[in-house]
């Protein structure tokens, strides 16, 4: 794939100068990050890094202590007015899923849809919401269960199927494939990459996987020190000099992910 | 610039249907799309002319085909638009439909007997908890090493210390009512001293337990059954078990014991707080002051009275305990199951303390104690 020069290319998410604290320790100093439209951008960093603080940042969950964060255009720090086009056009997948424990998955299913398209006819909304969970590679049968009765990588797929459920543009996904077994996890890669085809979104994508890095994502942004100590297609990002990243890139763990990477590319 | 989803006949070729428009989900607010009568002979789908394409449209499209008996993969496409279609005719194939769910009634009739086998279960559940209670209570009673000190002391802060102001007010409020009640009724005959008699007996033989085991047990079965169940559904007290901790020793045992010391001194000070009550009111309003309320006091009142208000306390300590934590450990994973065995602690155990108490008070009158 051939980079397109830097202005021609859209920025869907733009943070800029991002402060994050919580009392006196400080997450975020001066971040910036941009996710350009269509692309499946993955976000490292070590564990206490602030991957998930930024993610709650960006969906305006936490307010941050100083910088500008830019979604779709629309600037997430001015109040609830025009949050709801916005809530419409993104979706969220949280570590576990974050299924509505009292309601059935085709029920959470349908939240969204009844929520932002109130005026939809039921039996519309109900094939709407089969559709998505047989898309993310449920069976039918799953969406009269409960969320406590179905296995943590079937959570994770309905909270994908919930996520997708008015077709949003930008995706949010923390730690998808945490907690699933490789074969497991490795179908939820190539689920994305199918859904992004199909679909066309933009993935923002927290995960310690490194097989999921090389199999999906187009650009890798590290965060550490606060900020993001670099961004940019796997090849550039594993050359950068910084001891993290470096550990992290060219440990014996990422030397076989790479293979199997080149191996399935 | 982009039109509502339509479908009509290609006037070119006919038994063609060419779809054009904006088939999206915000083109038509989620209304339904295009559903104007479909021709029957209908041989061929062109959606080229579909300039925007989501996954609702696309399932309307392939609905639409499949209802005019086309191929859904013969849809003719942009290419833009394959992948998509592609996606929903793989997930709309081979329909294993979704179980129907119960009807109505049956899932009544299965609730109602539900419920009533539970009875006996719970109960059964219930006598074995106590028995463990006890065994884990002759266990670690003799070995002080065992003693959780630290956790039984922090229990005690938090259900008894912490009660004290609200058990005092309100047995405060109860006496001055008792007193107003029994002033109405016994003014008639002139015999308002006995207001105090009434007082005092009530306070000593029933109220003042009785109204400190009924805020304990909203107050503290709640809280148990809460705590326990978060720890539940957070696998904690499956790590307790794999780290060779017993649950029952390091959860109940200092929940049981704070309550079993706590219930008694609250009983006492929800009496002395309930005669207080009813000497304010005696003073200000039948003009029974305190030194004559203290020394018909003297005259009504018999340890007796005080001791069949007392031996009661642990019992009800008990089953608060018992019922708050049994529950707790009931508990399953959600949210849900965690409230709704709060409710159901709370209501068991105040129905248990009323229930006790009654039986309690039949048995002592018909002893003559």
């Amino acid at each position: 794939m051939v980079n397109a020069p830097e202005q021609s290319v859209q920025s869907v998410v733009k943070v800029r100068g991002l402060r994050n604290q919580f009392g006196s320790t400080v997450v975020h100093q001066g971040l910036d990050l941009d996710v350009r439209r269509g692309e499946i951008l993955g976000i490292v960093g070590g564990s206490g890094s602030g991957k998930s603080v930024l993610m709650r940042a960006i969906l305006g969950l936490r307010p941050p202590q100083a910088g500008t964060i830019e979604v779709l255009g629309e600037r997430i720090d001015q109040g609830a007015s025009g949050r709801s086009l916005l809530r419409r056009r993104t979706g969220v997948l949280f570590q576990d899923g974050a299924l509505f424990s009292s309601l059935t998955v085709r029920e959470n299913v349908e939240v969204p849809i009844k929520q932002h398209y109130p005026a939809m006819s039921d039996s519309l909304r109900r094939d709407l919401a089969r559709l998505k969970i047989r898309m993310v590679g449920l069976p039918v049968a799953a969406g009269a269960k409960l969320p406590s009765e179905l296995s943590g990588g079937m959570r994770k797929r309905a909270g994908l199927a919930r996520a997708l459920a008015v077709d949003p543009e930008l995706l949010f996904l923390d730690e998808p494939t945490a907690g699933l077994d490789p074969i497991g996890a490795a179908a939820f890669d190539e689920l994305l990459v199918t859904l992004r085809q199909a679909l066309g979104l933009t993935v923002f994508l927290i995960t310690h996987d490194l097989d999921t890095l090389y199999a999906i994502c187009d650009r890798v942004a590290v965060i550490g020190d606060g900020r993001i100590l670099v961004s940019g297609p796997l090849s550039e990002v594993e050359d950068f000099e910084h001891e993290w990243v470096q550990n992290y890139f060219h440990g014996p763990r990422a030397r076989a992910a790479r293979q199997a990477g080149r191996a399935g590319s | 610039m982009t039109d509502r989803p339509d479908l009509q006949s290609d006037p070119e070729r006919s038994g063609r249907l060419a779809a054009t428009g904006d088939w999206r989900i915000d083109a038509v607010g989620g209304r339904g799309f295009s559903t104007a009568a479909l021709p029957d002979d209908a041989s061929g789908l062109d959606a080229t002319a579909v300039e925007q394409l989501d996954s609702v449209g696309a399932l309307v499209l392939v609905q639409l085909a499949e209802r005019m008996g086309i191929e859904p993969a013969e849809i003719v496409l942009r290419d833009e638009h394959r992948p998509l279609v592609d996606a929903v005719i793989a997930a709309s194939g081979s329909d294993e439909p979704e179980p129907d769910p119960e009807p109505a009634w049956v899932s009544f009739l299965a609730h109602i007997g539900e419920v009533t086998t539970s009875f006996g279960g719970g109960f059964k559940l219930f006598l074995g908890f106590l028995g463990l209670g006890v065994s884990s209570l002759l266990r670690t009673v003799f070995r002080p090493s065992r003693w959780r000190i630290t956790s039984t002391i922090h229990h005690m802060e938090q259900t008894g210390l912490n009660a004290l102001p609200l058990v005092m007010l309100l047995s405060f409020l109860i006496g001055a009512v008792i007193a107003y009640l029994g002033a109405t009724v016994l003014k008639e005959f002139g015999a308002e001293l006995f207001v105090v008699d009434l007082t005092t007996i009530a306070f000593f033989r029933e109220m003042g337990v009785l109204v400190t085991a009924i805020i304990l047990a909203g107050r503290t079965a709640s809280a148990y059954t809460a705590q326990i169940g978060t720890m539940k559904s957070r696998e904690e007290i499956d790590a307790m078990r794999t780290l060779g901790l017993d649950p029952f020793v390091l959860l109940v045992m200092p929940r049981l014991v704070a309550l079993l010391v706590m219930l008694p001194i609250l009983a006492a000070a929800a009496t002395l707080s309930g005669m207080a009550g009813g000497m304010t009111v005696s003073a200000f309003s039948l003009d029974i002051g305190p030194d004559l309320f203290m020394s018909r006091i003297h005259e009504t009142l018999n340890l007796r009275h005080y001791l069949v208000g007392l031996v009661k306390a642990p019992l009800f300590a008990v089953v608060i305990a018992l019922v708050g934590c049994l529950e707790g450990f009931k508990v399953t994973g959600t949210a849900q199951s965690v409230g709704e065995h709060t409710t159901s602690a709370v209501v068991q155990s105040m129905s248990l303390v009323i229930v006790i108490n009654a039986l309690a008070a039949v048995f002592f009158m018909e002893m003559g104690w």
